[in-house]
Order: structure tokens, then C-alpha cells, then sequence
């Protein structure tokens, strides 16, 4: 098995204003990027799960143009906030970068 | 030949510091305009709630004399927006004073517009109470006490101001509160070109050059657009763009990647196609602007008390064999101890935040392996209470608590945590919370932000 940060060249995430946070995954050409589509690592109930949120707030793209796939959720807590862990969303990411996706043939 | 109209971005945030020498030599006489934005809300609610400019007043005057000088060499306006980080009125006039300083150390005339971002107060509860005030999704709930009581609250302005600005002869406009892209789209949606290609082109050029391969660091940006697509060139000749490169930032801190909301219009990046020109240079087209209902999107920070903090690290492998439970009882030891101070009246009138680092501290709830504590871990405890004297306290207390909290195996008084600071707890001012999320319609662009000019 192929862990995901060996198949994208880009996983991020970061806010899209204090009140969501955004999750970006890019790839170098369109094959690993609709392998990775295609082996449903990145879902709705999978982020939902991740980002410990209700599945029906969870917003995903598969952004073909960009060989991206774009996962958009409700913070749990506005940027700032006393409670808030990450001012700016950049290092939410992290456990992803390492689930499993089938090799890329 | 095909007509065309070219700016430059040098730098994705005013303040952060650019290469002169890569600016100096983008200066071009073909060039429409120079762009900068000089705001985000990611430093948090503090910088527009506690008029905070985002970078100091050095940095930002470094910035800014290199590109009034630059701008004004080649007679082409400079556009600023979201001046002083958030673009409420004592940051647009912190960023004013600064403008002034340099041009008269610089013996430089021109004519400045400025444009406020801050509406009164009766306005936007005339709005509200008119049920132009729409919530966009997420959003907290408000009521006209939000709206009144807020410290501050700032519209984001669209590309007309701008537009309108440069129209009253302004050389120099410094804009309070606006939208990163519609310092960029303004002038060109004007000259006429694709509406859809402006504001996608201005959406990735209000970064500068981030939109690059690899950023060893921060320079600008150049893009140069047509009736049939847009061109960025890194003004750095030792940088690239990439067709991913570009593509990123296009979904850069936005919710969508297709749809992007502006003031007076929606981007459409659907159909969007991104090539490479050569090694450096990427060409974009295929956007597309739809125009929508005029609205712009409201930012407000309201204080929410004080806050003091201290810092220090757990090493005891005794301790962190244990963490959950002994952090658990230390807790509760707290507060029992704030209450023994303060008396049960205390209760739900403070706040203190544990972020432990090294288990759960930068993912919270989130994190799926919390158990996995390495070597030490680092405390972080910020205290949140009405008064400064009150979280310093309770900061004071709790450092105190966690330093000597029992451990079972041990007998004797302990000392808990390592300090690496000292004093080792301490005040850290005012806290804010953002309050709005919300867009208020406009029967016309410039209805909130007033245009008034002055000569440097």
C-alpha cells in the first residue's frame, strides 16, 4: 500500500475565513489524481469522521482542472477563539498525510 | 495586435518584506498599476478588535517607501487595500500617517484617496432591521446588539471603489477593509477585459508571488491579461510558476473551488485551464464572472475579556505514563482552588484553555492518536477572565497548582513543570472573538465606504 503524501504533491489545510477550514489535496497529473478519487480514501463520511463534523456539513470537490480535491468543513471553533488549537487551519492535515491508498499502477 | 494590460504584485502581504532589487527591475512603464494587499483575518479577531496593525510600523514603512518610490517613478497608481491588516479606521489612518511620513522624507507629491471601511454603526442596524443583513453559511447567530456593541465592524469593499478612486486622480489609494481580489480586478474589469479572467488572475495575484513552485521567499507576481487569458510570470527570475502551482493557489483559502463570492458578482472557475507557457510562465483561461446582487461581506471583533497564560513542560516519565488521569485530577485541583480563592461566585465567570503539546495540542478533538506521548509534552494554560488582574491570578495559581500536583508514586513536594521562561506566567492584553459571517446587500457599491482625498 501507498500512503497518500506518496501520491500527492500537495496536502493542506488552511481557514477560508474564521469560520471554516479548508483541505487541499493536489496531484501531479490527472491518473494519480483519479486513482485517489477513485479509491474513496477522501469521501464525505471519511472526512466527516476526520474532521469530526456531521457528514451533511462536510463540502468535497473533486476539482478536475486542477487535478485537486477540495474538502471545505465548519470550524469547530472560529479562528481565535480561546479554544481554538490552530489560528490559521495551516497543520489540521496532519494524520492524512499518511493513510493508506492502494499503489498507483 | 492583441491589447492587453499588465500589473504587478510584489508582495502577498504589506510588511512582510520583498526583494527591491527584483521590484525595481519589474518596473515598466507598460504596467496598469502596482497591487498590494495589506490585510487577513488569520492573525485572528485581535488585529481589527483591538486596532492592531498586523505587521509593525518599520516593516511596513520599508515596504511601503519602496513601492510609493517605484510607483511613482513610473507614474502608476499604487493600490493598498485592507490597510494596517484589518482595515478599520485607525489601522487605514496608522497606514495614512506612515504614507504621509514617507513622502515628505522622500520630498514626493501626490494625491492619496483614502477609503473608510468602517459604516456607522445606525447603518448597518437600518440594514438589519431591513433584512439585508444575510447570515452566509457558517455563521454565529446576531442580533442588533451584535451589530451595535461590536468594537469594531468592517465591510469589505469591491473593485468599484477603486475604480471610483482612481477616477478623483489618486495616485496612492489605501483602502480600509476589501476584498484581497478586487484590489487587482478593479482596474481591468474596468479597461473592459473579461470580468471572468480579472477576478480569477486577481484572486492568485493578490498573494504575489506565492502562487510559485517552491517560495524560498516572498516576492511578486506579474500577470498580464487579454481577451482570451491571463499570464503570470514570477518576477523573481529564479522562481517558477507550474500549472499546479497556479492551480493551487486558485483554491488558496477559499471554501469552493468552482464558485467564489465578490462583491457584485460570483467567480466561476469551472472551465478554468491552466497551461504552461514556458519554465516560469502559466496561462490561464476559460473563467467566468457571473454578476450577482450587490453585496459586501462584513467582518466584526468584539472583546470577550483578558487573558494570561503560562508555559512549561512535562519530562517525568512517571507523570506521562499517567497523563490522562493526573492531568484529569489537576484540573479539578484548579479549580477547587480558584473557588477556595475567589468563592463559588467565581464559577462560569472564568475560563482557562489547556492545550497539552505532544498529545492533543494542535489537533484537539481531532486527534486520532492522543495517547501517543513522546519524551515530555508542553502545557500551555491561557486564562480568559473579565479583568487582567483576574486571569493573571488564575494564571498565577494554576502554574502554581500543576507545579506541585501530587503523583502517586512519589512522595514529597515536586515541581511539575519546566519553565523556559521567566516570569514564568504572564498578562497577554485584551481577547476578541470574531462575531459576523455575515453579507449586507447595497442599493449601490459605494454606499459604505466613503472616498476622501488628500495631497502628500
Amino acid at each position: 500500500m501507498a500512503r497518500l503524501r506518496d501520491i500527492a504533491k500537495l496536502i493542506r489545510t488552511k481557514n477560508a475565513g474564521p469560520f471554516q477550514l479548508t483541505l487541499d489535496i493536489m496531484f501531479p497529473d490527472a491518473r494519480s489524481y483519479q486513482h485517489v478519487v477513485a479509491s474513496g480514501v477522501i469521501s464525505k463520511p471519511a472526512m466527516a469522521r476526520f474532521f469530526n463534523v456531521a457528514e451533511s456539513a462536510v463540502k468535497l470537490f473533486n476539482y478536475a482542472p486542477g487535478n485537486a480535491i477540495k474538502v471545505t468543513v465548519p470550524r469547530l471553533v472560529p479562528s481565535g477563539d480561546p479554544a481554538d488549537t490552530d489560528l490559521f487551519g495551516g497543520q489540521q492535515f496532519g494524520p492524512l498525510v499518511d493513510i493508506e491508498v492502494s499503489d498507483l499502477s | 495586435m492583441t491589447r492587453q494590460i499588465r500589473y504587478l504584485s510584489p508582495t502577498g502581504i504589506l510588511g512582510v518584506g520583498f526583494s527591491e532589487d527584483h521590484f525595481r527591475a519589474a518596473l515598466s512603464r507598460d504596467l496598469a498599476f502596482i497591487g498590494c494587499d495589506a490585510g487577513s483575518t488569520d492573525g485572528g479577531p485581535a488585529n481589527l478588535g483591538g486596532n492592531k496593525p498586523f505587521f509593525s510600523r518599520a516593516a511596513v514603512k520599508r515596504d511601503l517607501r519602496i513601492l510609493i518610490i517605484g510607483a511613482r517613478s513610473i507614474d502608476v497608481p499604487l493600490l493598498i487595500g485592507s490597510c494596517g491588516g484589518s482595515g478599520g479606521n485607525w489601522n487605514l489612518n496608522w497606514m495614512r500617517e506612515i504614507v504621509q511620513e514617507i513622502a515628505r522624507e522622500e520630498n514626493l507629491r501626490f494625491r492619496i484617496a483614502v477609503i473608510e471601511s468602517e459604516p456607522p454603526r445606525e447603518a448597518l442596524i437600518e440594514k438589519y432591521r431591513a433584512g439585508k443583513v444575510r447570515a452566509l453559511d457558517p455563521a454565529p447567530a446576531i442580533d442588533e446588539a451584535v451589530l451595535r456593541d461590536a468594537d469594531h465592524v468592517v465591510a469589505m469593499m469591491g473593485a468599484e471603489a477603486y475604480v471610483a478612486a482612481l477616477e478623483g486622480g489618486a495616485d496612492v489609494v489605501l483602502a480600509g477593509r476589501s476584498t484581497d481580489a478586487a484590489i487587482f480586478a478593479a482596474v481591468p474589469v474596468a479597461r473592459g477585459f473579461p470580468p471572468g479572467l480579472c477576478w480569477h488572475a486577481a484572486k492568485i495575484m493578490e498573494c504575489g508571488g506565492a502562487a510559485v513552485v517552491t517560495m524560498e521567499k516572498p516576492e511578486g507576481m506579474i500577470c498580464t491579461i487579454t481577451d482570451e487569458h491571463f499570464t503570470l510570470e514570477p518576477v523573481s527570475p529564479l522562481q517558477q510558476c507550474s500549472p499546479l502551482s497556479v492551480a493551487a493557489h486558485a483554491l488558496y483559502e477559499t471554501a469552493d473551488p468552482y464558485k467564489m463570492l465578490e462583491p457584485g458578482g460570483e467567480m466561476d472557475l469551472t472551465d478554468a485551464q491552466y497551461d504552461a507557457v514556458d519554465e516560469r510562465r502559466v496561462r490561464v483561461r476559460g473563467s467566468h464572472f457571473k454578476p450577482l446582487p450587490y453585496t459586501v461581506k462584513l467582518e466584526g471583533a468584539a472583546k470577550i475579556g483578558y487573558r494570561a497564560m503560562v508555559l512549561g513542560g512535562v519530562r517525568d516519565p512517571v507523570i506521562l505514563e499517567q497523563f490522562d488521569s493526573w492531568f484529569g485530577g489537576l484540573k479539578a485541583h484548579i479549580a477547587e482552588n480558584v473557588e477556595a480563592i475567589y468563592g463559588p461566585s467565581i464559577r462560569g465567570r472564568y475560563d482557562i484553555h489547556y492545550k497539552v503539546y505532544g498529545s492533543n495540542g494542535v489537533l484537539g478533538a481531532r486527534e486520532p492518536h492522543p495517547e501517543r506521548i513522546g519524551n515530555e509534552i508542553g502545557l500551555l494554560m491561557v486564562t480568559l477572565a473579565e479583568t487582567q488582574e483576574l486571569a493573571y491570578s488564575i494564571a498565577g495559581q494554576a502554574a502554581h497548582m500543576v507545579l506541585h500536583h501530587s503523583v502517586p508514586q512519589w512522595e514529597g513536594l515536586l515541581s511539575n513543570l519546566a519553565f523556559p521562561i521567566a516570569p514564568h506566567f504572564w498578562n497577554l492584553g485584551e481577547a476578541y472573538k470574531f462575531v459576523l459571517n455575515h453579507v449586507v446587500e447595497l442599493d449601490h457599491p459605494l454606499e459604505l465606504h466613503p472616498i476622501r482625498y488628500e495631497e502628500a
